[in-house]
């Protein structure tokens, strides 16, 4: 190659990655209702990593004069039994629910991507073995198998976003696999192997983020999948213990007083609907956006 | 004098989309008696589909006839109600669907579905319908009818359920087919032969024809008229010899120029003959692959896709391999790229033989040779950057970086007459022609020795094709590249080819200097390619002698 002199500099340089993103987020910020879900997911996100920007009481101070008040300006969520403000504890209860959720879809799609890649890329005999593990994981119910595993290794927040992680990693590894079949056949992969590329970096380059869709629009769906999982086994009991608070928990507290008081099991309820809905049709969008 | 049959008079079609109104059919007037065959021509996007949907009341919901009127066998449908409509479709008007792939229900018998439409038009209970569904498959030429009928779609080949097709459109008896592109998926040879079979057919039950086409020798072959669409305008419309003789349009002079069969192709230049003793580039010594198939009662396991294939291909020459699909020829090409490993036979690069190569060793060699494939709408990354995507191989072995990259892949740009701007779109943004490109851009980065072009224009335009010939047979000229050039249409060769090489079912047909293959065939199989390419019949009615050869086919129909 002869060397450039400066006389010569290139009239065209190649555009940054960020200007591109922009390009594709800024369609989708014009829709309405994908804003307002991203708004409550970052909401959500936000109390998780600092609750104190979004509520002025302790969630663990009892004022027992003020117990089972309905929502008023005061207390937005109305107050438990012990008169503690609900809505102060629903946002520090986003930190734990946040982190069991992200915990248990952090860790199935670390499992889930190495199975399904391995599992497409390599294929013959390991495939056939990783895929028949897989289906002994699907063939078990979700429930029944993180149960097993909360009481295998113990109650907690962190054993309840395992146990719920193990259990969604099979359809990581599905989606994952079917995408890497699809696209390692493509000609754009053989190209990159014919010009020169090593499978490591056709891997990275090109299978990986072309397979990469797909998995991206699950895991947001499954985070919401998980926030329900996770207070479902808080709900029983198997969660976070009763003076945390944490979603699941919250509403089985409120269980006692549903007749007398319905908003201390209601409202926590109504929010983790919300999130999850909004999760969900994030997904949604991601996914109508890929085609 | 009866009305004609079809009259569509100042058509105006209009599509609805984000608040905004595109014209994809534009004050188009034409007309079909009874019996006549018509050709619409134009390149994609040229609103040819559009028209033959609007022919059928199928516009898609935000479409809508915004002028004009549109009548068919003397009834006014231009605001016809669905109810209307279906008592035309299929019993006045039938249509040929574009791909024979994806048209047919694979979950149901062929005979089931050509019942189907007997049934639309003859009523559910309908004694003889067995009978005429076998006679239908015979008519259209399929070999045992009774055994066809009991079979699914993917036992067909794509000919064979091209024919099915036909049969389907003929079940109700219409007085005017419309084929969308009939054969465009097809091999030429097939492609002859359907279309041969259909006009045989039209004519012999004297009913009307309208061939869409992008394909401009089809049309003058067949047609009674000729209608060119540009932009959703007709830009010619009349006999095919006066627009052939004498097109009015610059753009019918464009597309004439474009087509392989028209083009007067100038020989491609002669290379600097190879002196005594210097060693071919790329050489395969008797090579023979089997690929195993899946064991069926009663047919072979072993599937001989090449047997004992011997070519050179010299530094600065193209050679041409010519065949169907199914007779080897990218088979050929993979086992050259040392992707698969053949079962006999040397494979030599440049004097080194290459055969027993694991990857890591081929890997440098691969710098001097390239590959250009078939589908560009595949070939490139859909995330990737055209600037991506070129440097790609530069990257790959490491040879630049940073300002220096951007410096290459402007001066590849250049090459393939593309502007630097486009380096940073996606290839979603670019058309089909532009891919291709961009992969021949890829492809020289390395500034290889030898290119192997698999099918290059294939997937491409007319009128792109032409383009693309040009622009490689210019890069061979500057560059000095030798080309291995795999296609199934001799007219995309003849453009190209120094030395040509005719395979049937993995076996050599014929080989040797282009001249004389495509001059003096020797073989029966070369004659019939030759004749099965569109526009020789039109060209020879209007005395242009455009090949050296006449051609027997075409000269005999014409007798007839």
């Amino acid at each position: 190659m002869p060397v450039i002199s400066d006389t010569l500099t290139p009239t065209w340089r190649p555009r940054g990655r960020l200007l591109r993103l922009r390009e594709a987020a800024w369609p989708l910020l014009r829709r309405p209702g994908f804003v307002l879900a991203l708004a409550l997911v970052l909401f959500a996100l936000l109390a998780a990593l600092a609750p104190a920007l979004f509520s002025h009481y302790d969630p663990y101070t009892t004022t027992p004069a003020q117990m089972l008040q309905a929502p008023s300006r005061a207390h937005w969520f109305g107050t438990d039994e012990l008169g503690r403000d609900l809505y102060s504890r629903v946002v520090h209860g986003a930190r734990l629910s946040m982190f069991a959720a992200l915990t248990a879809v952090g860790l199935a799609l670390l499992c889930g991507l190495a199975l399904g890649v391995v599992s497409g890329f390599l294929g013959g005999r390991v495939d056939a073995l990783i895929m028949r593990l897989i289906d002994v994981m699907l063939a078990l119910p979700g429930l029944l198998l993180a149960l097993a595993i909360v009481t295998a290794i113990g109650f907690g927040t962190l054993p309840v976003a395992v146990a719920v992680g193990v259990g969604i990693i099979p359809g990581f590894a599905r989606t994952t696999r079917a995408e890497v079949l699809r696209v390692k056949t493509l000609p754009y992969v053989e190209a990159a192997r014919l010009g020169g590329a090593s499978w490591a970096s056709t891997l990275l380059r090109h299978v990986l983020p072309n397979a990469w869709g797909p998995v991206a629009v699950l895991a947001t769906l499954d985070v919401g999948a998980a926030i329900l999982a996770t207070a479902g086994l808080s709900f029983l009991g198997f969660g976070a213990q009763p003076p945390a608070a944490e979603w699941g928990t919250l509403i089985a507290n409120g269980r006692q007083f549903l007749i007398t008081a319905p908003w201390v099991s209601l409202l926590p309820g109504l929010f983790v609907v919300l999130v999850v809905f909004s999760l969900n049709h994030i997904a949604r969008t991601l996914e109508e956006a890929q085609r | 004098m009866n009305p004609p049959l079809i009259d569509v008079r100042n058509l105006n079609v209009t599509y609805r989309a984000g608040g905004q109104a595109t014209h994809a059919v534009r004050e188009l007037s034409l007309s079909v008696a009874q019996g006549q065959t018509l050709a619409i021509v134009g390149e994609s996007g040229s609103g040819k589909t559009t028209l033959a949907s609007a022919l059928f009341g199928l516009l898609p919901s935000n479409a809508q006839v915004s002028a004009g009127e549109l009548l068919i066998a003397g009834q006014n449908l231009t605001h016809a109600s669905e109810r209307t409509w279906r008592a035309v479709r299929g019993r006045t008007l039938a249509l040929v669907p574009q791909d024979p792939m994806v048209s047919l229900n694979p979950t149901q018998r062929i005979g089931r579905q050509v019942a189907e439409s007997l049934a639309q038009a003859h009523g559910r209970r309908y004694p003889g319908v067995h009978a005429d569904v076998l006679e239908l498959l015979a008519e259209v030429g399929l070999d045992s009818p009774a055994l066809r009928a009991r079979q699914y779609p993917h036992e067909l080949s794509g000919g064979m359920r091209q024919r099915v097709l036909i049969a389907i459109a003929l079940a109700g008896n219409p007085r005017a087919i419309v084929a969308d592109e009939p054969t465009s998926a097809l091999d030429v040879t097939v492609q002859r032969r359907i279309l041969d079979h259909l006009e045989q057919r039209v004519q012999a039950r004297g009913i009307s024809l309208v061939i869409i086409t992008h394909d401009l020798g089809v049309a003058a072959d067949r047609a009674d008229r000729v209608l060119v669409m540009k932009a959703g305008e007709a830009v010619e419309y009349g006999a095919p010899a006066q627009v052939l003789a004498t097109p009015a349009h610059p753009y019918t002079r464009q597309l004439l120029a474009a087509a392989p069969a028209f083009a007067e192709t100038a020989p491609p230049p002669v290379a600097p003959t190879a002196a005594a003793g210097s060693v071919p580039l790329l050489a395969l010594d008797g090579i023979s692959k089997a690929y195993r198939v899946p064991a069926v009662q009663g047919s072979a396991s072993h599937f001989q896709a090449l047997q004992a294939l011997s070519l050179q291909a010299w530094a600065g020459q193209t050679l041409a391999i010519v065949g169907e699909s199914g007779s080897g020829k990218s088979t050929a090409l993979r086992l050259a790229l040392g992707l698969e490993k053949p079962d006999q036979g040397r494979v030599r690069f440049a004097g080194q033989d290459v055969t027993d190569l694991s990857w890591s060793q081929f890997r440098p060699l691969r710098e001097r040779m390239q590959l250009v494939q078939q589908n560009p709408f595949a070939a490139l990354d859909p995330r990737f950057t055209v600037f991506q995507s070129v440097v790609e191989p530069l990257v790959s072995f490491k040879r630049l970086k940073g300002a220096a990259l951007a410096q290459a892949a402007q001066r590849l740009m250049e090459q393939v007459q593309l502007p630097a701007s486009y380096l940073d779109r996606l290839p979603r943004e670019l058309s089909g022609g532009q891919r291709q490109r961009v992969a021949i851009a890829r492809a020289l980065a390395l500034q290889p020795q030898l290119l192997l072009l698999d099918e290059p224009v294939s997937a491409l335009d007319v009128s792109v094709q032409g383009q693309i010939l040009a622009l490689l047979a210019q890069l061979q000229a500057e560059l000095g590249l030798a080309y291995v050039l795999v296609s199934h249409d001799l007219a995309v060769v003849r453009s190209l080819a120094h030395q040509v090489l005719v395979l049937r079912q993995g076996q050599v047909v014929e080989y040797g200097a282009a001249g004389q293959v495509l001059g003096q065939p020797h073989s029966a199989y070369t004659r019939e390619l030759l004749g099965a390419i569109p526009g020789q019949r039109a060209a020879a009615r209007n005395g242009e002698q455009l090949l050296e050869r006449p051609a027997p086919m075409a000269a005999l129909r014409r007798a007839q």
